[in-house]
Order: structure tokens, then sequence, then C-alpha cells
């Protein structure tokens, strides 16, 4: 009891230490941005009494410590803000209580704002989110990120409602909330006349594009089904293109108040430009990026730096052209996706899916913070009617839009949006940083202030109360939620099989429905696209064949990880399931100490043999991982053992590892000495070392040859032939496959791809 | 398109009409129109005459299809030469959006396009012996197939066993139909399995 108190105290003040910590180093960030002006005055001072100095002596003695905080300050102060903030991500986690009411988002705002607050406090003007800073930095991280996991499937499927709640639903946003403050603002007495129709459009049209740093960041939380969430988040992204055009119509236009057809019609024609030309600048730099990734096999190290560079080019580019940036990259990331993962290896891909959610993670923290504080920074002007009227009409208009466009789109669907759909959709039109940063942009013609409190309500009325109350609203009305489930090889055939039955019966109707597109598509992909972006053999590699291999390659990765074989679904070939219970107790029991002793003791003495052959240093190889041979090796045991069930023998051979020399190929007579079968009744492991043989995967391919053709061997995994070109090589195949276990094992981002 | 139709057919029609089931009915009006299609793509016939397995195999998307075959067998079972317009209509409802139906009356039959018929027209296309079970080597044909010729025996083989392995629970080495339904019951099948015209 005692104990437990004392932990629990423990615990406690290491919290509160934490919190101090955090509040002491914002005090400390306030400090040295005020460093520098007494810093410079310090220096000026000291130069007039050096100088002083100096006219009496010549001599001044030399500074062997000196502080000089002006010349690193700029990049201080963004590290220190970034340290800071992942700083506090992690003490949020700590604090299981806040993390399960509260969404992260809430807290980062929240602490924006108490930064704020002491920023001001201390005197010092605390830094308002720049436009640029957002739009150039923190944005594009987290948009990329979304495209290149986006999941292509459910994405391609419900485009054509994403599309209309992107277009129409944002659309009818603007209109409804413009032209109702516009009549707000007539009412007499208000103090708002002076707001014309223009410019109520004008940030009607900022505030009705639903937020999709805001979605994401509330939305991974909830874990709510695939369906919603691909609808409201597709939205968000594709609304981009509407806010972009009417911004810059309604601005250009707004000092001017004669509005014509044509205008409205150069409005509808720069509306496509601008979402298909960001499109095509996405497709253009993704096909790219996807041809260079063809070469890339000699330098691996840099593989991840091209997907990075290319997409911030597709999106720099399109912004210069004022064209949508978001769905340049996001149709850049799902342009290039497919095909660099066929070429780049497997490491590569961690890095880039490790790095992109690193950035995106610390781009949402800071764009929240900066959130919070630069509600303290900017002047504030407040007007009762005007924002609790915006509040209200974004509500309104927002359930309006969404339950007029389901009854529309119900008829079209197959599987229709219920009433609890509808709800969660429109409910989950949170607004965020985007808005902020757009009001910000606008000229100082514009009731600017205004509109930048009312925005800023906005924002966090959505984030908080609506991000607040979400998750216990899912929980209430039950909405399904997002299964956890891995994909099994079935439904990937069976989904195939699907595919291609619906194909022919659209063929036999003569309809030309989606499947018969998706199927054309996928023909004229795998004859032309495919060869020419996708390096070597892997680019005749069938979907299928790709998919079991990495279920195998996941597979012997948990099997190292978890350090044995617990449950096998496929080690045991069918014939034989009868032997199923004892063969799995035969299987590979864990080492006993003294075992494991004696392998170590013969590693260390061998290796030492070999570091002769090992590689002078170079700073752009990957080293091996010391786990891949592991894994490599497991899973060839694996697929041996199966192949040798019928003979009962298991065993446990434990080569040594030449790891400076690259894999030797050889002849097939000489796997004769792996297989001599053990005695099936012995428990034990026995551990033979073969010295003369380094291991070599290439060596399984050819144990089909001996055997006698009848004879049933249960499953056999065999690589293909062994060819000299760069991803030919069935080991380099298997190599690029594993990679090291991550942190967590979540499948891809928010759900499975 | 339309079809004009003499008196003496549009009675046959009428009385041909109230004898389909509720989901062949609803299936009717569009599958009419595809019916003629499928003469369209062949040579000329006079309506309601039957159709003719060549004229199936015919249509040119299916020749490319890697299911072209079993899907021209599903229509014409059992080596029948010949398919009437009924059969055609009860094949296409099977393809109907599955209509969410809370009122459903349990004693009433199940509707042709529910999800357990779906399923019961993909399992049928996987077993050609039609013992109720996909064997191995059913899966295996099957995957030759939809793979066309670019991968090994050996790792058809392992694939094989490993989703057989998967998905059987009794142990008995071949897929039973329960067993193919819990197999796929994370998939969204009415989004698969539906197709779109035919509400």
């Amino acid at each position: 009891m005692l104990l437990m108190a004392a932990v629990a105290q423990v615990r406690v003040c290491s919290r509160i230490s934490l919190v101090c910590l955090l509040l002491g180093s914002w005090a400390l960030l306030s400090v040295c941005s005020g460093t520098p002006a007494s810093a410079s005055a310090s220096e000026a001072n000291k130069s007039d009494s050096s100088r002083s100095v100096s006219r009496n002596k010549s001599v001044k003695a030399f500074p062997v410590v000196t502080v000089d905080f002006g010349h690193v300050r700029s990049p201080f102060v963004v590290a220190l803000w970034i340290l800071l903030a992942s700083v506090l991500k992690l003490g949020f986690h700590f604090l299981p209580k806040v993390s399960t009411i509260v969404p992260e988002s809430c807290v980062l705002v929240c602490v924006g704002l108490i930064v704020g607050g002491l920023l001001k406090a201390v005197g010092e003007t605390p830094p308002i989110l720049k436009a640029d800073v957002f739009f150039f930095y923190l944005l594009p991280p987290i948009i990329l990120d979304a495209g290149y996991f986006l999941p292509t499937r459910p994405f391609s499927e419900n485009l054509g409602t994403i599309l209309s709640f992107a277009v129409l639903g944002t659309l009818w946003n603007a209109a409804f909330v413009g032209l109702l403050l516009f009549a707000v603002c007539q009412i007499q007495g208000s103090g708002l006349q002076h707001i014309t129709l223009l410019p109520n459009l004008l940030f009607g049209s900022i505030i009705s594009a639903v937020d999709p740093v805001a979605v994401l960041a509330v939305f991974e939380e909830i874990h709510i089904n695939e369906l919603l969430h691909i609808l409201v988040f597709g939205e968000s992204l594709l609304n981009d293109a509407v806010t972009v055009v009417l911004y810059h119509l309604l601005e250009e236009y707004a000092s001017d108040p004669e509005i014509g057809a044509k205008e409205i019609i150069l409005g509808i024609l720069s509306f496509f430009v601008v979402a298909l030309g960001g499109i095509f600048v996405g497709i253009f730099y993704g096909l790219i990026a996807a041809f260079t990734s063809r070469f890339t096999s000699r330098i691996r190290v840099i593989e991840p730096l091209f997907v990075f560079l290319y997409s911030y080019m597709a999106y720099l580019c399109s912004e210069i052209f004022h064209l949508s940036g978001i769905m340049a990259l996001i149709s850049c990331g799902v342009i290039m996706r497919p095909y660099v993962e066929a070429n780049i290896s497997h490491k590569s891909h961690t890095t880039i899916k490790y790095f992109l959610k690193m950035w995106s993670s610390v781009s949402e923290t800071l764009i929240f913070i900066f959130l919070g504080v630069s509600t303290l920074a900017g002047q504030h002007e407040w007007n009762w009617i005007f924002i609790s009227c915006t509040v209200m009409f974004c509500l309104i208009g927002r359930v309006l839009g969404v339950l007029g466009l389901t009854l529309i789109l119900n008829r079209f669907r197959i599987v229709k949006l219920t009433p609890k759909d509808q709800f969660i959709i429109s409910y989950g039109g949170l607004r965020g940083a985007i808005a902020f940063s757009l009001g910000y942009l606008l000229r100082e013609s514009f009731p600017r202030t205004l509109f930048l409190t009312a925005i800023i309500t906005v924002i966090f009325f959505t984030v908080f109360v609506q991000g607040m109350t979400i998750r216990p609203l899912v929980e209430l009305l039950a909405v399904k939620k997002k299964q956890d489930s891995k994909r099994s090889i079935n439904e990937e055939i069976h989904t195939q099989f699907l595919d291609h039955l619906l194909t022919g019966i659209e063929d036999v109707c003569g309809h030309y429905g989606h499947h018969h597109w998706k199927d054309k598509l996928n023909r004229f992909n795998k004859k032309y696209v495919k060869k020419c972006l996708i390096s070597g053999e892997r680019s005749k590699e069938p979907q299928l064949i790709a998919f079991y291999h990495k279920m195998e390659m996941k597979n012997a990765i948990e099997m190292v990880v978890s350090g044995g074989l617990p449950k096998l679904p496929s080690s045991v070939s069918i014939q034989h399931v009868q032997r199923k219970d004892t063969l799995t107790e035969r299987l590979l029991p864990t080492l006993t100490k003294e075992r494991e002793e004696e392998v170590r003791k013969i590693l260390r003495e061998n290796l030492q043999k070999t570091r002769q052959r090992l590689r002078s240093y170079n700073r752009h190889t990957l080293i091996a991982d010391p786990y891949e041979d592991q894994w490599n090796q497991i899973l060839l045991k694996r697929q041996r053992l199966r192949s040798l069930d019928p003979r009962g023998s298991t065993y446990l051979t434990v080569p040594t590892a030449g790891r400076g020399s690259p894999p030797e190929q050889k002849p097939a007579e000489s796997d004769a000495t792996y297989f001599e079968p053990r005695d099936p009744t012995s428990d034990l492991p026995s551990i033979t070392v073969d010295l003369a043989s380094p291991f070599s995967s290439e060596s399984v391919e050819t144990q089909n040859k001996g055997a006698v053709p009848g004879e049933d061997k249960g499953i056999v995994f065999s690589a293909k032939n062994p060819t000299n070109d760069e991803n030919g090589s069935p080991n380099q195949r298997m190599q690029r496959f594993v990679s090291d276990p991550g942190p967590d094992n979540k499948p891809n981002d928010h759900f499975q791809s | 398109m339309s079809i004009s139709l003499e008196g003496g057919e549009v009675m046959r029609f009428q009385s041909f009409l109230s004898k389909l089931q509720l989901g062949e009915q609803e299936a009717c009006k569009n599958g009419l129109i595809f019916f003629t299609s499928v003469q369209d793509r062949g040579f000329a016939r006079n309506y309601p005459g039957d159709r003719l397995r060549e004229d199936f195999q015919r249509i040119g998307e299916l020749a490319v299809n890697p299911l072209g075959d079993r899907i021209i067998n599903a229509f014409f079972p059992n080596e029948k030469q010949t398919l009437d317009f009924r059969s055609f209509i009860r094949i296409l409802a099977c393809f109907r959006p599955t209509a969410k139906d809370k009122t459903a009356d349990p004693n009433a039959p199940e509707p042709i396009n529910s999800r357990t018929n779906k399923l019961r027209f993909a399992f049928q296309l996987y077993d050609l012996d039609g013992d109720g079970k996909i064997s191995r080597e059913e899966l295996i044909q099957v995957l030759r197939m939809m793979l066309e010729a670019q991968v090994t025996d050996d790792q058809l083989e392992s694939i094989t066993d490993r989703t057989i392995q998967e998905a059987d629970l009794d142990g008995d080495g071949a897929i039973s139909f329960e067993e193919f339904r819990k197999s796929l019951e994370n998939i969204n099948l009415e989004h698969k399995m539906s197709i779109r015209f035919l509400q």
C-alpha cells in the first residue's frame, strides 16, 4: 500500500515536474527572443568601451569565452519551438485521462494560448502564424503524408460522392453563409452596414472550407469506419480547388461592385483550370519521380529524397500558377506510389513512411500551437451579432448541405448513406488553420480584424466543441468503427475474382460501368506503364504474387520478433493435417541457455575468421542489418521444414554469417549436406554448424529437382531463377522486403491501404 | 435503346412478367435491354428467341477476361446450349444492389439479390464439379486463370495451400460455402457484387 502510494506520488511528481519544465522552457524561449535586444545593447556598450579603452591601451585581453546569441538566433528559436512542441506532445500522452477526453489538437491550442499569454505578459510580441510559413513549410508535409498513404480503393469507389461534397457542398456553404451574413449586416443598428455583399461572400468562402489538418487530427483518434473517414477527409482535400478559385475571384472583384455573367463564366472556367491543372502538374511530377526511382538501385540512400523533393516541386510549381497545390500533392503521391514502392528497397520505404509521419506530426503540432499563439498576438474586433451569426450559419449551412446532397446522392449510390452517416459527416466538418491563413492574407481594404476574429472563433468552436464531443457521440450512436483486421490472402484473391466476374457480367450486358473502366485501366497499366516505370523483373510481377510475398515476409518477421514459431498458419502441409498437433511441438522449441551459449561461442570464434573479408568503411553503403540475414534464414528454414514434413525431420542449422562476402552461387548437389533427416523422436534440436558453405538462398531453388516426381512434398517455396539484373536476385528481393520492426505495428496510417 | 413489340408479343410479355418473382421483375426492364444487346453483338435474332452460347462467345471482352469461360458456363449450366430470357434475368437479378430492408418478412423466400445468393453465385463459379466445396485443384485452376501464366507452378501451389489453410476451419482441405462466406465477411460485398444500373 505504502509502495503504491509512493509510486503514485512519484508519478504525480514527475508529471508536475514535466509541466514545470515545459513552462520554464517557454519562459526561456521568451527570454531568448528578448535577449538580442539586450545583447546588441551590451555589444554596443562593449565596443564603445573597448574603443575608449583601446585609445588608452592598445592591447585588449583575448576573450576566452564569448556569448554571441544574435548570430544563431533564428535557427535556434525555430529548433527550440519544434523541440518544445514535440516534448509537449510526448507529455500529452503521459496523461492518460486527458488524452481520452480531449483530442490532442485542443490541448495544443490551449498550450498555444498559454504560451501566447506568457509571451505577452513578458512584454514580447508573440509570433503570428505567417501565411508564407504556413503554406510553404507547415502544410505540405501533412498533405503529402495524406496523399501518399491515401487508400485508393475506397477513394475511387466513392469519388463521385467525395467530389460532389467537395465542390457542391463548399459552394453551397459559401453562398449560404455569405448571403445570410449580408442580410444580417443590413440590419439596422448592428454597426456592420459598411460590409457589402462581396466581402461577405469572400468571408463565406474562406470559412466554408473543411480543413484537412483539423479533420485528420480529430478523426485519427476516433477510429471511425473507412467509408466515413474517406468521405470527410477526401472532401477536405478536394475542396481546396474551390476555395482557391472563390478566394481569388472574390478578392479580385470585391472592389468592383458589378458582377456580370462574364465574371461568373470566367470563374467556372478558372475552377476547371485550377483543379485539372493542379492534378496534371501532380501527375507529371509523379511520373517523373516513378521513372527516376527506376534507376536508384545503386544509391539506395537517397531514394526517399526523390519522393519528397518531387512532391514538393509539384506543390511549388502549382503555386507558381495559382493552381491548387493540395491537389497537385495528392495526385503526385497517388500516382507515384505503386511504382516507387515496386522499385525502392524496403528500407527506403520504411524511411519514407516514418519521415512523412514525423514531419506531418510535427507540422500539425506546430500549426495548432501557433493558432493558439496567434490568437493572442493579433488585434481583435469583437462584434457579437456578426460572430454569433457566423457560427450559427456555418453549422446550419453544413447540416443542410449534407442532408440535401445525400438525398440526391443516395439515388446513385449502391451503399446508401444512413442518417447516422450523414450526421457524422456534417458534424465532422471542422475548420482550421487554412481558413485562418487565408483570412490573414486579406488586404486591408476588407474589415480584416473583424473577419479574423470571426474565423478564429469558428475554428475554436469547431475544434473544441465538435472535436471534443465527436468521440462520445460516435460511441453513443454506435457508429461502425474501423476494423483492425489485416487483409488476408483469401480476401485478396476473392476480391480480384469478383472484380473479374463483375467486369465479365458488365461486358455481357454491354454496360460500361465502373468495373469495365477499372479493368481497362489496369490492363493499360500492366501493358505499358509498368514496363516503363518499374525496373527489372518486378514489372511483370502480378499483384497477387507481390501481396503473397509481403505476407510471407510479415510472418517471418513476426516469428523472429516473438522468438519462436508460436503459430504457423501455413506451416503444415495439408496432407498431413492429422499430425498437426504433434508437429507443432516438434518445430523449433526455444533453445535452452546452455545451447544458446554454445551457439554464441561458436559464432564468435568463427566470425573472427571472416574479419579479413569485411569491406572498407563507406559512408554510403547501408550496413547489413544483423537481423536481416537471420530473417532470411528463418524464412527459408520454415520453407524447408515444410517440405521435409513427410520425412518428419527437424533441425536447426546455424551457419556462419559471412557478412562481407556476397552470397555465392551454389550448385545443386551441395545441398545434400542440409537434408539429413534427423531422428523424429528427439526433442531438442541439434545444432550443426556448417562452416564450409556460407548460406545462400539460391540453394533453395533447386531442391525440387532432386525430388521424386509425384512425391507430394507439401508447400515448397522456390525462388525464381536467380538472374543477375539489379532486382531479380531472389536474395536481394527478400532483403528488400525485410526491414526493422517499427515502434508500433499499426497498418498504414489511418487504415489499410 | 427502345424495342417495339407487336401486339401478340406484348401480351406474351405481360403474362411472362407476371410469372416472374419479385427480384426478377425489377431486373427485367433493364435486363430486356441488355438481353437484346447480346443479340446486337452477334447476329440478328428476333426477340424473344433464345440465345446461343456462340452469341456470348462472340463478345470480345469476355474472351480477354480471365473468367470469361466460367461466366459463360454460369449462364449455360449443365451443358445447355440455349438460354432463355427468364434464366438470363434470374442470373442478372442476382447482381442488383441489396436493399436494406429492415421489415423483411422472415418467412418469405430470400430475395435473389441477397448477400448469400450473391456469394453462392460466386461460389458456383469456383466450384466447377458442383460438390459444394472448392478443392485445391479447383482453386489452383482459378488462380492460374487469373494470374495468366506469369507464375511458376510452385508459387501457385504455395499460394493455394496458404489460402486453403486460412479459410479452412474444419480441416477437410477444401473450402465449403460456409467457410467461403466467413472469409469474406469483412468485405463490403454489396458494393463489389452489384451493378448500378440494375436498380
